[in-house]
């Protein structure tokens, strides 16, 4: 804390500093906002390298690009995961978006804790740090995303890497907890006068739940990961049969953060979306009431079904009935979501600017990979399609087409907020289908693949599947090039973008962070605003 | 020092300074855990010992800091609101950490397997007898609860004094059960690394223990803080939380005590 006595610091320079100082000290949500959002970006970028990496080891069988370094490309997927999960979603949904637009849209100066808030991003590129030298040392962490034990044990995984990886989950989890917090306290005390909860834009209460999830689930993976530390390093023998411990003991755990883990990271998709439709159709969201609290049951079944990542394990079957069928449930408040998009749309005035695309994009896409999941969620075809590439096919659509839809529409209605620059409508409609096109290329055959019984996290694979991986890579390839332009059109915004009035989108773009100037000023909401 | 409560300020809410602390922690923490990863690989636990006082460097830094704004009333009533809900939030995520703990422990302890002898506790197990020390220290604790309930009622009639002395019997209390826990830990006939009973009794206890540590150090500094003058009657929230935390840790023992040492043997 500087000396407050000093003559030298001007109150001004100190209220709103400039330079490093005004990214590293930072206490405001905006600016924190923004590191989250270049931080996800460029995490996104690493994470989607890594992808093309195995879309080019994938092309055709063989294993032409790795050789005979299989476990080169365990790593990398286990990193691909990683990375896009906790480094390029959670990040730019919740820390970015959320940090950005939750207290603009409930009237508040700032989040609850400024200086948290603060730490709440810092903590990310040292957990980037450490997952990036788990990557590196001895054989790396050839784990996949779940790490499951005995795999991630010293048995196999006898060096240091598997470590780095788990003390970064543990930092990152950190973060988001302290994040998760901040958003409750911000939103439970900050709104402005007559901001009841029943008044909160959806964004806000996306935010709010999502919180929750984390602040519950987020804590037993931390206890998962500690055991796991200490099973490795200290004796202990948790998931040791040899010792009395049990292997499906931490897919019980991890999953118990896992399942929420996904709803962590599609319900601020789902609050942007809703923004989004409600603007674009001209009129206020249809079933107000009933989208909020599907997404307060989505949030709480969440909790109650996460053995049907576990159906191949060997749990008792009367187990797995029961995860059937509460895992079908969550397929009615999701429905009661994407219906009440469709009747927002119904007889509205629409127009079609690209986050409006992004928007009906992601209620396609998601809906697709949803219904996937009701497939899967049967136990009886679970026995099948467990490992296969149907899941990968299933849960990219529910999240590269589900949640990375809901940043890039989120990202295009909200840039003229955040920069003062508008978008090339042109160039943001070339992206949307360049992007549309290419995903469905390079996801939708996995379903076949899957079908046909080919494994995933493998690298080489029969001749019988080559066709379609062929064609896979190719919209990889696609996808490549809309992401290279995605990096474009940030570019060319942030350096040729039109200026943007504090409401570009029209009298349905109701939310308060329209009625402040675009930028916003450092400080927004100094004299708090009263809601009707 | 007011920068933020200026004139032009109308709102209750605090809009905190600029601050080195945040980058800083992420820093240590990086140090912290790198050295950790380092020690457990035999490199020797020097970086780890760099990081870990580097952090606590960092939270030393950042609570005085809060404590500066504090003493300056930056802390309006509603700032105060947020800081109880932050602090119950903290909580239920401490909760549900130890939810991990226990569940592995009840998923083992339920279901024992083969190389339990089908058994819990497994065969060769000598646990502790439940109604000697553990219930000693079941008992202290709540004790330690009622001496900090009496310092709260007593710092809410304005009486310092007694504030102090019962703040002072809660830590020494603390000290006592960690001293008798040492002493437990010494005198187990199962060693640490001697499969699931250990591994979840000195898991689930030992975080335990650790929150028992922490909460102690957090009622020290709330009796610097009374004695300092910083809590009036009114307005002291950081004596709250420490007393919120202090309870949290009581009831986890209540479950550990049932569960673990009682039922578990």
């Amino acid at each position: 804390m500087p000396d407050p006595a000093s003559p030298a610091v001007n109150q001004m320079d100190h209220l709103h500093p400039t330079g490093w100082r005004r990214w590293i000290l930072s206490t405001n949500h905006k600016d924190i906002g923004t590191m989250y959002i270049i931080f996800a970006i460029v995490a996104g970028l690493i994470g989607s390298f890594i992808s093309m990496i195995m879309r080019a080891q994938l092309a055709s069988p063989g294993s032409l690009l790795l050789g005979d370094h299989y476990q080169f490309y365990n790593v990398i997927i286990s990193m691909h995961g990683l990375l896009m999960i906790f480094f390029m979603v959670m990040p730019g949904l919740i820390g970015g978006f959320g940090n950005w637009f939750v207290p603009l849209m409930i009237g508040a100066p700032d989040m609850a804790f400024p200086r948290m808030n603060n730490i709440s991003f810092w903590l990310l590129p040292s957990s980037l740090i450490l997952l990036m030298l788990g990557g590196c040392i001895g054989v790396g962490f050839g784990t996949g995303w779940t790490f499951y034990p005995p795999l991630s044990t010293t048995l196999i995984h006898s060096d240091a890497a598997v470590d780095f990886m788990l003390f970064s989950l543990h930092v990152a989890g950190a973060a988001s907890i302290l994040g998760a917090i901040n958003f409750v306290t911000t939103i439970l005390n900050m709104r402005a006068p007559g901001m009841g909860l029943h008044k909160m834009p959806l964004f806000v209460w996306s935010l709010l739940v999502t919180s929750f999830l984390i602040i519950i689930a987020m804590p037993v993976l931390a206890g998962a990961i500690t055991m796991l530390i200490t099973d490795r390093n200290f004796g202990t023998t948790f998931f040791d049969p040899a010792g009395g411990g049990d292997p499906v003991l931490f897919q019980h755990l991890f999953w118990f953060f896992g399942h929420p883990e996904v709803y962590i990271m599609i319900l601020p998709a789902f609050g942007i979306v809703s923004q989004i439709i409600s603007t674009f159709s001209k009129k206020p969201v249809f079933g107000y009431l009933g989208m909020v609290y599907a997404m307060v049951s989505i949030g709480v079944i969440g909790f109650a079904v996460w053995a049907h990542h576990m159906f191949t394990v060997g749990l008792d079957v009367r187990t797995n009935a029961y995860f059937t069928a509460a895992t079908m449930i969550i397929a009615v408040p999701t429905g009661i979501k994407v219906f009440s998009w469709l009747a927002t749309m119904w007889g509205g005035s629409l127009t079609f600017p690209t986050p409006m695309l992004f928007a009906l994009g992601f209620i396609v896409l998601f809906t697709l990979g949803g219904l996937t999941g009701v497939v899967l969620s049967n136990q009886s075809l679970d026995i099948m399609l467990h490992d296969t590439y149907y899941v990968v096919a299933h849960f990219h659509y529910v999240l590269s087409m589900g949640s990375v839809f809901g940043m890039f529409a989120a990202f295009y209605f909200w840039i003229g907020k955040m920069s003062g620059k508008q978008y090339s409508e042109i160039l943001g409609k070339i992206h949307f289908w360049l992007t549309f096109i290419g995903v469905n290329i390079l996801f939708f055959p996995m379903h076949f693949l899957g079908l046909a019984g080919m494994p995933r996290r493998i690298p080489d694979y029969p001749q019988a599947f080559a066709s379609w991986n062929m064609i896979i890579s190719f919209g990889a390839a696609l996808t490549a090039i809309s992401i290279l332009l995605f990096v474009y059109i940030i570019y060319h915004t942030l350096r040729f973008g039109k200026p943007v009035a504090s409401n570009p989108w029209g009298m349905f773009a109701t939310t308060l962070e329209w009625t402040v100037s675009s930028p916003p000023p450092f400080h927004t909401f100094e004299e708090l605003p009263l809601v009707k | 020092m007011d920068l933020q409560g200026n004139s032009s300020k109308n709102h209750p809410y605090h809009l905190v300074d600029p601050s080195p602390w945040p980058f800083v922690g992420s820093l240590a923490t990086l140090v912290l855990t790198i050295g950790t990863v380092l020690f457990m690989h035999e490199h020797g636990p020097w970086v780890l010992l760099a990081g870990g006082s580097f952090l606590i460097f960092t939270l030393f830094g950042w609570w005085k800091d809060v404590i500066c704004e504090a003493s300056l009333n930056q802390h309006t009533p509603e700032v105060q609101q947020g800081f109880r809900y932050g602090m119950a939030f903290f909580i239920v995520t401490e909760v549900m950490f130890f939810a991990s703990f226990f569940w592995a422990y009840f998923h083992a302890s339920l279901f024992p397997t083969e190389v339990m002898g089908g058994v819990w506790p497994p065969k060769g197990i000598k646990t502790l007898d439940p109604f000697g020390l553990p219930y000693f220290n079941t008992l202290i604790l709540l004790l330690s609860g009622t001496t900090l309930t009496w310092a709260h009622f007593s710092l809410l009639e304005g009486n310092i004094k007694d504030t102090l002395t019962q703040i002072a019997y809660t830590i020494l209390i603390g000290w006592i059960f960690l001293c008798i826990q040492f002493y437990e830990y010494s005198h187990t006939t199962f060693a640490f690394k001697g499969g699931i009973y250990p591994s979840t009794f000195f898991m689930a206890t030992g975080f335990h223990g650790l929150h028992v540590f922490i909460g102690t150090l957090f009622l020290v500094v709330c009796w610097f803080r009374t004695r300092r003058g910083h809590f009036t009657a009114t307005d002291h929230f950081g004596f709250e939380a420490a007393a919120w935390y202090w309870h949290f840790v009581d009831v986890v023992w209540l479950f550990l005590f049932i569960s673990i040492y009682w039922w578990g043997s």
